[in-house]
């Protein structure tokens, strides 16, 4: 049976893909450093509190704490190669047309919940798709969107007085600061479902993300001469 | 079985690139693919291992790079590298400050709990009674200038009713009675940078840029820059919550304004100095940012 290569992702996009995964671990681990020093979110079902962020165990295990100043280094420089990779991501997307593999329309949501059927093995046929599902593009678009979020809410609580009005935009100080706490607990959950489905979808899927190149089957015959060369 | 999903899904790309499937999103935003001409097994995979030897090895040397750059950096490199990025944060922050733009003010009935953090120059014995303000670096003089409460009293009074951030993570409303520090300067007036006379209210920028502000026992100590004590926020409070300052909370005279951490808003003022040069700061030496500027 012939191959095809496909060229699914363009150079500059897994540059952009890569770089950002240290940079978001970095944003991740500063911020813990930070937050640790008034840690006072957690999730609570009528009034009683099922887990705390974070327990003592997690932040001994990891060092966290009364490293406030070194938290803070890091977040402000950082944050500026995290927004700059991520705007940097966006035009990209805007000049090269990658956007058409990336964003989703209404009826993707109708779609996607079929691909979280098929997935489940709930259902057989598989909705039609491009380079990625429509699950896919909803979580893609999500997660870039989530990235301006963290930009938006983390400006709004770096300077709430000079960006006052952007702060009242999320409820003042503390439900920015808020936001942004969950903002980054949707990062995590998006980072272990990204790998759990990369894991699932194969080796080949992975190497693309590094190659750019993809093989596929091809259900054209291939040219003599190349058929001699073979 | 590999195999018969490639195939499905190619058929699907050959659909939506001619237009003949236009119920899906690809087709619909018209993404474009692109693909190889036909190859035989054998040619595909040895196309595909020279992608993937560059690839990896290209993406290997930059991760090793980028881990063993920033793991090996000596320690003062990499202290030096953060404390110039807070610096360059601070200049970025100082282009798009505005004096005229404000931190909201809340209605009295929305006064938090008072909370306090920190003894830093508050320890050791005080008397209220004996206290005086000294000020240094004032136009027209090279000694201290030495005021009582009562002078500052005299001043007019500011009240706001803002929100105290402290660099840790939480924030308080607080009511606040006091002199705004502008006020304070229309009366003391500090030296200029070339000695001209000083014209705080026309031409800030000609006055020295910092402002140092100490603890009697000099035990705490900050530094302000100019345009962020200058704004009409930034206050030298005598009052918290209706009441006089309480020791805790830094009678007799302190710093406060939205406008910059808790950390920097220091209680029980002993000695304000104007100055050319960027004063101390007690957190800034133990690795904060110096600027800490909302």
């Amino acid at each position: 049976m012939p191959k095809q290569i496909e060229y699914k992702h363009p150079l500059a996009i897994r540059w952009m893909h890569w770089i950002n995964f240290p940079l978001l671990a970095m944003m991740i681990w500063s911020g813990m450093l930070i937050y640790w020093a008034n840690a006072v979110y957690g999730i609570r079902i009528a009034g009683y509190e099922i887990f705390h962020f974070f327990p003592a165990w997690f932040y001994e295990t990891l060092g966290i704490p009364y490293r406030l100043a070194e938290g803070l280094q890091l977040h402000f420089f950082f944050m500026w190669l995290f927004a700059a990779n991520g705007v940097a991501y966006v035009i990209y997307l805007a000049i090269s047309g990658e956007w058409r593999a990336l964003l989703p329309i209404p009826s993707s949501f109708r779609r996607a919940g079929q691909v979280a059927l098929h997935d489940a093995h709930i259902i057989k046929d598989k909705p039609p798709q491009g380079k990625y599902n429509d699950a896919q593009r909803i979580a893609y678009t999500g997660v870039i969107l989530m990235g301006a979020g963290s930009i938006i809410t983390g400006l709004s609580i770096y300077k709430p007085t000079q960006l006052a009005w952007l702060t009242a935009l999320f409820g003042g100080y503390g439900w920015a600061r808020w936001f942004h706490f969950w903002l980054t607990i949707l990062f995590v959950l998006f980072f272990l479902v990204h790998v759990i489905q990369v894991i699932l979808a194969g080796w080949s899927n992975f190497r693309s993300m590094i190659t750019g190149r993809e093989v596929v089957e091809s259900g054209e015959p291939i040219a003599a001469e190349q058929e001699v060369a073979a | 079985m590999s195999d018969e999903r490639d195939d499905i899904k190619l058929d699907e790309v050959r659909g939506i690139e001619s237009g003949k499937r236009s119920d899906n999103t690809a087709g619909i935003l018209k993404e474009k693919r692109v693909l190889s001409e036909p190859l035989s097994d054998v040619e595909a995979r040895k196309r595909m291992t020279g992608y993937s030897r560059r690839g990896f090895i290209t993406g290997g040397a930059a991760a090793l790079i980028a881990v063993f750059g920033w793991r090996c950096m000596p320690d003062e490199t990499k202290a030096n590298l953060l404390r110039r990025s807070l610096e360059f944060d601070e200049r970025v922050a100082q282009v798009f400050y505005r004096p005229t733009r404000l931190a909201p003010e809340f209605a009295p009935e929305s006064v938090s709990a008072p909370r306090t953090n920190g003894m830093e120059g508050l320890e050791g014995e005080f008397d209220p009674a004996s206290w005086r303000l000294s000020v240094g670096g004032l136009a027209g003089r090279n000694d201290d200038l030495v005021l009582t409460l009562d002078d500052i009293k005299k001043l007019p009074v500011t009240y706001m009713v803002t929100e105290l951030k402290c660099i840790e993570g939480w924030s308080i409303i607080v009511e606040w009675a006091g002199v705004r520090f502008s006020d304070f300067m229309k009366a003391y007036a500090p030296k200029t940078i070339n000695g001209t006379a000083p014209d705080v209210v026309n031409r800030p920028t000609e006055l020295v840029p910092y402002v140092s502000l100490a603890t009697p026992d000099q035990k705490y100590f900050v530094g302000w820059d100019m345009p962020s004590i200058l704004h009409p926020q930034t206050l030298l409070a005598y009052e918290m919550n209706g009441r006089p300052l309480t020791p805790d909370h830094g009678a007799p005279l302190r710093i406060a304004s939205p406008t910059k951490y808790g950390i920097k808003q220091l209680k029980r003022i002993g000695r304000i100095e104007f100055t050319a040069e960027r004063p101390r700061d007690f957190w800034a030496e133990q690795g904060y940012d110096w600027y800490s500027g909302h």
